[in-house]
């Protein structure tokens, strides 16, 4: 066998391997997927009554709570990166990671001081990379996060503003959220939400239930506010991981689905290649047969 | 006879769901039973039992840390944060 053949053939074993490794994660995401859509379905009737419950105490009641009221001189904010933890996912972290450049530079144009938190190795590697203060991070459940998680994530963050900011350097003024929002197998959008302070927004899915009923509480509005809150905020910071983690195994599946792709048009070019190699390895000793079949007889004819 | 619809959820998974003639639930301010017609009520759970009387009889009993319970028009919604 040639030399230029042997290395085609080299060449093309690797590239099959790749693709065995490609195809593998490709299927292992594309289950996942559906795993992590039916977590986020299964979490929506949780943040649904949630909501209405919020918005019961917030139509029915005057008070105020320090989650809900603005700060008229807003020094810092606080921004939640939430990425993966392993590479292969194409763009995934990185548009992530962009859009919270973006909104970092619009609030240090405000002129704001940003803190940052983050989620998943791969925005931790960034920012250290990089040299740039983390004030805190969290990683290893990026892609399956329990609710533990997310409330571990969202007590340091509600603790970091209800903190003052003006003396208290860790203390926010706002809170920011990026995560990933799964919009369907092919399209997944990085979104910015501001968290606090807080807006009750009515989720999509919440059914019209018509008029609030007139609620008493137990033991007093401002007490079930005060408990009622922070477990909103928890919810929503869970409901972002859940679906950060279904984008993140979408946008695998399609990276790995296209490194499939790519692996099988370069074993089919090399395989071409291949073919000519060996043809052309015929061809030459062919005529390398021929040319010296020719000599023997034209040296024996000339000696007879 | 009237009955309450019930709805008992977890921030990962609906944990019960259907019909019922009795909840108790202990709140910050004590022991609650509800039976249909309550007025509507947000109350914030403590940790402990909640237990629901289903239309047939039977009785579920979970152990509910922290959480609310609101009820409207027969209509109970019971958000623990971790049930089991």
């Amino acid at each position: 066998m040639g030399a230029q053949l042997r290395i085609y053939r080299r060449r093309i074993r690797s590239v099959k391997a790749t693709k065995k490794i490609t195809r593998a994660m490709e299927l292992i995401s594309a289950s996942r997927i559906v795993k992590a859509q039916n977590r986020v379905s299964a979490s929506t009737p949780y943040a649904n009554e949630l909501t209405r419950a919020v918005s019961a105490v917030a139509t029915f009641s005057n008070t105020k709570h320090p989650l809900t009221t603005a700060s008229e001189n807003p020094k810092r904010a606080a921004v939640l990166i939430i990425t993966a933890d392993r590479g292969m996912a194409g763009a995934y972290s990185s548009s992530a990671i962009k859009e919270g450049d973006g909104l970092i530079a619009y609030l240090r144009e405000r002129g704001l001081e940003v803190n940052t938190y983050l989620v998943g190795r791969k925005a931790v590697n960034y920012y250290k990379f990089r040299n740039r203060q983390i004030k805190n991070s969290w990683s290893g459940f990026s892609d399956n996060p329990t609710y533990a998680n997310a409330k571990e994530v969202s007590d340091e963050l509600i603790s970091a503003f209800i903190a003052d900011a003006q003396t208290d350097i860790n203390g926010v003024d706002e809170l920011h959220i990026i995560y990933t929002e799964f919009v369907s197998m092919i399209t997944q959008n990085p979104l910015t939400k501001r968290m606090l302070p807080l807006e009750v927004v009515e989720s999509e899915a919440t059914p019209p239930t018509g008029l609030l009923p007139m609620y008493e509480f137990e033991p007093n509005a401002g007490d079930v506010l005060n408990a009622l809150l922070p477990r909103y905020i928890e919810s929503r910071v869970f409901n972002a991981m859940l679906q950060s983690a279904a984008s993140e195994h979408a946008a695998r599946r399609r990276a790995m689905k296209s490194a499939t792709d790519n692996a099988e048009d370069l074993i089919k070019s090399l395989t071409r290649l291949a073919n000519a190699a060996r043809q052309a390895e015929i061809t030459q000793e062919i005529s390398e047969i021929v040319g010296g079949a020719d000599a023997l007889s034209s040296s024996n004819s000339g000696s007879e | 006879m009237n009955s309450l619809k019930v709805e008992l959820v977890s921030p990962e998974k609906r944990v019960w769901s259907g019909e019922a003639t009795q909840i108790s639930a202990r709140t910050l301010d004590g022991d609650l039973g509800i039976l249909p017609g309550h007025t509507p009520l947000l109350g914030v759970l403590v940790d402990g039992l909640v237990s629901i009387k289903g239309v047939d009889g039977t009785i579920s009993e979970f152990n509910v840390h922290g959480g609310f319970l609101s009820v409207a028009k027969d209509r109970v919604s019971i958000l623990g944060e971790s049930t089991d």
